[in-house]
C-alpha cells in the first residue's frame, strides 16, 4: 500500500505508466453517446478504449489523457521534471520574476531570478551574498582559542557541527588526543543538534506547503532540546562549547533525565508529524515527483547529505570517515530512490529517529573521565589552581589573550552536518592565528543545485523545493 | 479613568491614549529575518512563548501591512539598501526593533562586510541585546516598545 512507505529505503508504490484499468462498459448507451460527442468535438482523434468509461462533460476532458502533464503529476505517473512537452517560448516572451531577498519562503535572504513561461519555470538563477559576513576573513584575526566563537555563527541551525569541524581541524594540526568522555559529549550534542535542525526543517517545510500547525509542532519539540543546550552551555544557540582540545565544561548534574525526557518527547512528536504528513493527499501531491535530482547530478554539483541520500547515494561521513568515535554507535543510513521532495522528507524523518537512537546509546554508554585533553598547551589550568598558583594564573592569562601556537601545515576535516558535508580547511603558518580558513559548507552547493531541480517545473513547486533543500543562508554566504 | 454610570456605562479617556492603546494591541511585524536572530524570532512566535498574547502573531510578508520591523540579524552591505526599501514601503506609523548585537552595533564582526549597526540605515526605537537574544529578551523589547508608544504622541 502506498500510504505506508518503507521509510528506510524511501520506497513507495512503483509509478505505473499504464492507464488505470477500468470495467468494460463501452457497449452501454451512455458511452456510445459520449463517443459521438467526442467525435464531434475532437475530430480526427481516436479515443482510447480505456477512456470510454470516463464520463465528464466538457470537450477538454475528452482530449487524450497522456498529453496532460498536470494529470500525470496528479496520478503520480511522472517522477521526473521533464514532463513539459511544449516548445519553449522565445526569450522575449519569458516573464522575469524576482523572488527575495525579503521573502518569507526563501529561508532567509536568498534571492531567485526566475524566467517564467506562463506557469513554467524556464531558468532559475540564485543570487547570494545578502548575508555575507566576512567570517573567513575575520577568522584570520582571531586566535584558535577564539575561532569557534566565530564559526558557530555560520550555520546557526547546527552550531555544534560548525564548532566540531573547526575543532577537529585544529586538533589534527596539533595532534591532540581527546579523552573518550569528551568525544562522547561531542557526539551527544551534535546528534541532538541534528534532531533540532531537522525539526526546524520539518516546521518550515510544513509551513511553506500550507500546514502552519507544523510550525508550532516543530518549534515546540525543538524548544525541549534548546532548553537542554542552554542548561549545558549557557546559550540557546551559538554555544562556543566544543573547542579545540575538548569541550568547555562537563555535563551538568541530572543530564541523563533531561536527555531521556527529550528522547521520549521528540519521538512522540515525530510520530505525530508522520501521522500528519504520510497520508495527507495535499502534502503527497505537492511533494511526490517534485524537485527531482538524479544521483549523477548530485555528484556533479557536489550535493551531499539528505538530498544526495534521497536520490539513492548511500553516503554519510559518519560511516565513511568516522569522527569523534561515532563509529562505536550503531545506526542506519537511510536512503531514498527517486530524489524528490517526498523522499527527502522520508530520509530526514528517519535520520531524526536514527539520531535519537545514537543519543540513547551515548546515554547508556557515557564513559567517565576527562572532558578535555590534559595537554597544558591547549587546555587552561583548572579554576582551583588559579587561586593557588601564580604560574597557573599567568598561564591562564596568556592562553586567553594570546592563544596557543599551532604547527605549520594545512588540513581539511569534514563532519556530517544536518545539511551534508561540512568541511573546514585551515592553513597554519605556525602562529596562533590561522593564515587562511575556508569553510566548505553544504548549503552553498545545495543552492547551486536549485536550478537543476526547478528548471521546467511549475511556479508552485518553488517553495516546496527550496524548503526541501533546507538551505541556511548563513551557511551559504558566511 | 473609567467611570460607570447607569446600566450602559461609559468610559472617559483622552483621544491620544485611546489611539495609542489600539496601536500597541495589534502591532503587526514585517518578516525581516536575516540570520540567527530570525530563528529566535520564530521561536518567540511559536508555542512556548506565544507572541499572540500581545496581538503580534501575524507576521506580514508585505511591508505595506506592517507596523513594526524587527531587524533580526546581521545586515550586510548588500542587504542595507533592501532593508531601507522595505522600511520606506511600510506605512506610517512605523517602528523598528533592532534585535541582537549584530543589528545594533555590528556585534563581533567588525569588518568590511557588515553595516556597523542598523541605525546607520533606519531609525531604531528599541535595541534588544544578546547574541542571539532569547525569546524572553525579545518579548521584553516588545513590551518596552509598547510602553514607548503608549507614552508618546500620536503624530510624529
Amino acid at each position: 500500500m502506498s500510504d505506508t512507505p518503507n521509510v528506510v529505503t524511501g520506497d513507495f508504490e512503483a509509478p505505473t505508466t499504464e492507464p488505470p484499468s477500468q470495467p468494460e462498459t463501452a457497449d452501454s448507451a451512455a458511452a456510445e453517446a459520449r463517443r459521438e460527442i467526442h467525435d464531434m468535438w475532437v475530430a480526427g482523434t481516436e479515443e482510447p478504449a480505456w477512456m470510454r468509461s470516463y464520463t465528464n462533460e466538457g470537450a477538454q476532458e475528452m482530449l487524450e489523457a497522456e498529453s496532460d502533464p498536470a494529470l500525470e503529476i496528479h496520478r503520480g505517473t511522472t517522477v521526473t521534471d521533464d514532463f513539459i512537452v511544449e516548445e519553449p517560448a522565445d526569450d522575449d516572451e519569458l516573464q522575469i520574476l524576482n523572488m527575495g531577498p525579503q521573502h518569507p519562503s526563501t529561508h532567509g535572504v536568498l534571492r531567485l531570478h526566475l524566467e517564467l513561461d506562463g506557469e513554467t519555470i524556464r531558468r532559475v538563477k540564485p543570487i547570494i551574498g545578502y548575508l555575507h559576513t566576512g567570517m573567513e576573513k575575520t577568522a584570520e584575526t582571531l586566535t584558535y582559542m577564539q575561532g569557534s566563537t566565530n564559526v558557530t555563527r555560520m550555520d546557526y541551525l547546527s552550531p555544534f557541527h560548525m564548532e566540531l569541524a573547526f575543532s577537529l581541524a585544529v586538533e589534527s594540526l596539533l595532534g591532540a588526543e581527546i579523552p573518550e568522555r569528551g568525544q562522547a559529549i561531542r557526539v551527544l550534542l551534535t546528534e541532538l543538534n541534528r534532531v533540532s535542525s531537522h525539526l526546524v526543517w520539518a516546521a518550515t517545510q510544513g509551513t511553506d506547503l500550507g500546514a502552519v500547525s507544523m510550525m508550532i509542532y516543530g518549534f515546540r519539540d525543538r524548544e525541549y532540546i534548546l532548553q537542554f543546550f542552554e542548561k549545558v552551555t549557557g546559550l540557546r544557540m551559538n554555544h562556543n562549547f566544543i573547542r579545540p582540545g575538548g569541550v568547555a565544561a562537563d555535563l551538568p548534574d541530572g543530564w541523563e533525565e533531561d536527555v531521556d525526557e527529550i528522547i521520549e518527547k521528540v519521538s512522540r512528536g515525530v510520530s505525530e508529524y508522520e501521522e500528519l504528513f504520510n497520508g495527507n493527499p495535499i502534502f503527497r501531491d505537492r511533494t511526490i515527483g517534485v524537485g527531482v535530482i538524479t544521483p549523477e547530478e548530485c555528484k556533479a554539483l557536489g550535493v551531499s547529505g539528505p538530498i544526495a541520500r534521497a536520490s539513492g547515494i548511500k553516503w554519510d561521513l559518519r560511516k565513511a570517515f568516522p569522527y569523534s568515535g561515532i563509529d562505536k554507535y550503531e545506526f542506519e543510513v537511510p536512503t531514498g530512490k527517486h530524489g524528490d521532495v517526498w523522499d527527502r522528507y522520508l530520509v530526514r524523518i528517519e535520520e531524526v529517529k536514527q539520531s535519537l537512537g545514537i543519543v540513547r546509546q551515548v546515554l547508556e554508554t557515557m564513559p567517565a573521565g576527562d572532558y578535555r585533553t590534559l595537554d597544558r598547551k591547549v587546555t587552561p589550568p583548572p579554576r582551583k589552581r588559579i587561586d593557588e598558583s601564580m604560574e597557573a594564573l599567568i598561564h591562564h592569562f596568556k592562553l586567553f589573550t594570546s592563544g596557543f601556537k599551532v604547527p605549520a601545515g594545512e588540513t581539511y576535516q569534514a563532519v556530517e552536518s544536518p545539511r551534508g558535508e561540512l568541511g573546514m580547511y585551515i592553513v597554519s603558518d605556525g602562529r596562533e592565528r590561522p593564515w587562511r580558513m575556508h569553510a566548505r559548507t553544504p548549503s552553498f552547493n545545495h543552492v547551486q543545485a536549485l536550478p537543476t531541480m526547478m528548471t521546467d517545473s511549475l511556479v508552485a513547486d518553488i517553495v516546496a523545493t527550496i524548503a526541501s533543500c533546507d538551505p541556511v543562508l548563513g551557511d551559504v554566504d558566511r | 479613568m473609567a467611570h460607570r454610570s447607569g446600566p450602559s456605562g461609559f468610559l472617559l479617556t483622552t483621544y491620544e491614549s485611546a489611539i495609542n492603546w489600539t496601536r500597541t494591541r495589534s502591532m503587526w511585524a514585517a518578516t525581516f529575518g536575516l540570520a540567527c536572530c530570525a530563528i529566535e524570532m520564530m521561536a518567540t512566535g511559536a508555542a512556548h512563548n506565544d507572541l499572540a498574547r500581545f496581538g503580534m502573531e501575524v507576521f506580514r510578508a508585505s511591508p505595506r501591512q506592517a507596523d513594526l520591523m524587527v531587524v533580526a540579524g546581521r545586515v550586510s552591505q548588500k542587504m542595507a539598501p533592501v532593508l531601507r526599501q522595505v522600511y520606506d514601503q511600510m506605512s506610517e506609523p512605523k517602528w523598528v526593533i533592532s534585535m541582537g548585537a549584530c543589528a545594533s552595533s555590528g556585534g563581533m564582526f567588525n569588518n568590511y562586510a557588515l553595516v556597523q549597526g542598523v541605525d546607520e540605515v533606519v531609525p531604531v526605537d528599541v535595541y534588544v541585546p544578546g547574541c542571539p537574544p532569547g525569546p524572553q529578551s525579545l518579548l521584553h523589547g516588545i513590551l518596552t516598545l509598547q510602553d514607548k508608544v503608549m507614552s508618546g504622541e500620536i503624530t510624529r
